[in-house]
């Protein structure tokens, strides 16, 4: 009887196991365009045709609000110095674009590595003498978004050979190491099951060309460590801090995986 | 007073009876009144529950909104317009702020 009983178990055990990436991509002969480099597919390519619409139109798109508001905070002039960031950087069609590409990238001076957020922090304490900006506050966003999306259209190509080499490798062991409850890793979902569905969600490669994202469910826009600490949280691990070690060697490992795909901010995502 | 950046994009000119799309966009956080913070509390309800449209003054589109609406509303419709003039946009919320736009349209 007991053994019945548990031999019963195990096969309940299988089908949820089954069902829970059951396979249902979307059609493999779709020309993705520039959305996709061979195997490598932005998070666009799985998103419904709604979704996508959003993202197409420029106007209908919410975070476009925050490129707004980002470029009037490059022309604000705040600290001691007096100084906005339009004074050193001039217009940033032109300075900052191709950056997004190449972040987050190794800092001799802090030595590790820093991404675009840390990097207007940094130009704000030390060159304007303003304070440092909340990580995800509206501001810290906004400017993020506006960097980010100067860059649109162009190829990621994040260094991760010399003095990056060593983040790289930490970054992608953090990738492959399962963690929390439910003993999962990023890859677990990101590499073995993109494109499968979990629960009533369509898993992604998770690639972050299009951050700092406006999430449909967030109803706003959000950074990548913010997703960083969802997708630990929900795997039932204890999230790490915005800015941490951790998550910018993990921000540089996921930035290299998709080398090539081009540069979306700001994307929309569900 | 809550702050709120609206977008609007109308085309400059139109032929006259010619049907023409209007695209609205305003950052706000739509509060439904249904979710509660950490301490168990009831958020109030905030939300732009008015939207208007009026052309040279006269009401042309109007709707209210209710607590389903999403974060950053957009609202896009049609209008034909006979003679030149400016739309106006006004969308009011729970608080009673009002936010306002306009664009000018000539009718060629």
């Amino acid at each position: 009887m007991k053994k019945t009983h548990q031999g019963l178990l195990a096969v309940i055990g299988m089908a949820v196991g089954a069902t829970a990436f059951a396979t249902a991509s979307p059609a493999h002969d779709v020309d993705w365009g520039a959305y996709q480099i061979g195997d490598l597919r932005s998070g666009y390519t799985y998103a419904t045709a709604e979704t996508r619409a959003i993202q197409d139109d420029d106007f209908a798109n919410p975070a476009m609000i925050r490129v707004d508001s980002g470029e009037a905070l490059w022309n604000k002039v705040e600290g001691e110095v007096g100084k906005s960031c339009a004074e050193c950087h001039g217009d940033a069609s032109d300075s900052m674009r191709g950056v997004a590409t190449s972040y987050p990238k190794y800092d001799g001076a802090l030595g590790k590595l820093k991404n675009i957020e840390q990097q207007i922090n940094a130009c704000r304490t030390e060159q304007m003498k303003a304070d440092a900006w909340k990580y995800e506050s509206s501001e810290l966003l906004s400017m993020t978004v506006y960097v980010r999306h100067q860059s649109r259209g162009m190829p990621i190509s994040v260094a991760i050979d010399g003095p990056a080499a060593p983040y790289f490798e930490k970054g992608k062991e953090f990738y492959y190491q399962r963690r929390g409850l439910l003993d999962m890793s990023c890859a677990n979902c990101h590499v073995d099951n993109a494109g499968g569905i979990i629960r009533a969600n369509t898993l992604s490669q998770g690639q972050t060309t299009g951050f700092p994202v406006y999430r449909l469910k967030w109803q706003k826009v959000g950074s990548t460590h913010r997703r960083f600490r969802g997708c630990n949280k929900q795997v039932r691990s204890t999230p790490y801090a915005y800015g941490s070690d951790e998550y910018l060697n993990l921000e540089l490992f996921v930035a290299w995986r998709g080398r090539g795909l081009l540069v979306e901010t700001p994307a929309i995502r569900n | 007073m809550a702050k709120a950046k609206a977008r609007v994009k109308a085309p400059k000119t139109v032929a006259k009876g010619e049907v023409f799309q209007v695209k609205t966009l305003i950052s706000h956080k739509m509060e439904t009144g249904q979710r509660k913070d950490k301490a168990g509390e009831k958020i109030p309800r905030m939300i732009i529950n008015s939207f208007v449209c009026k052309y040279n003054g006269e009401q042309v589109f109007a709707c209210d909104w209710h607590p389903s609406i999403s974060a950053n509303p957009y609202t896009a419709f049609y209008l034909k317009a006979s003679k030149s003039g400016t739309l106006d946009f006004i969308w009011t919320d729970d608080e009673g702020s009002v936010f306002e736009k306009s664009a000018d349209i000539t009718v060629t």
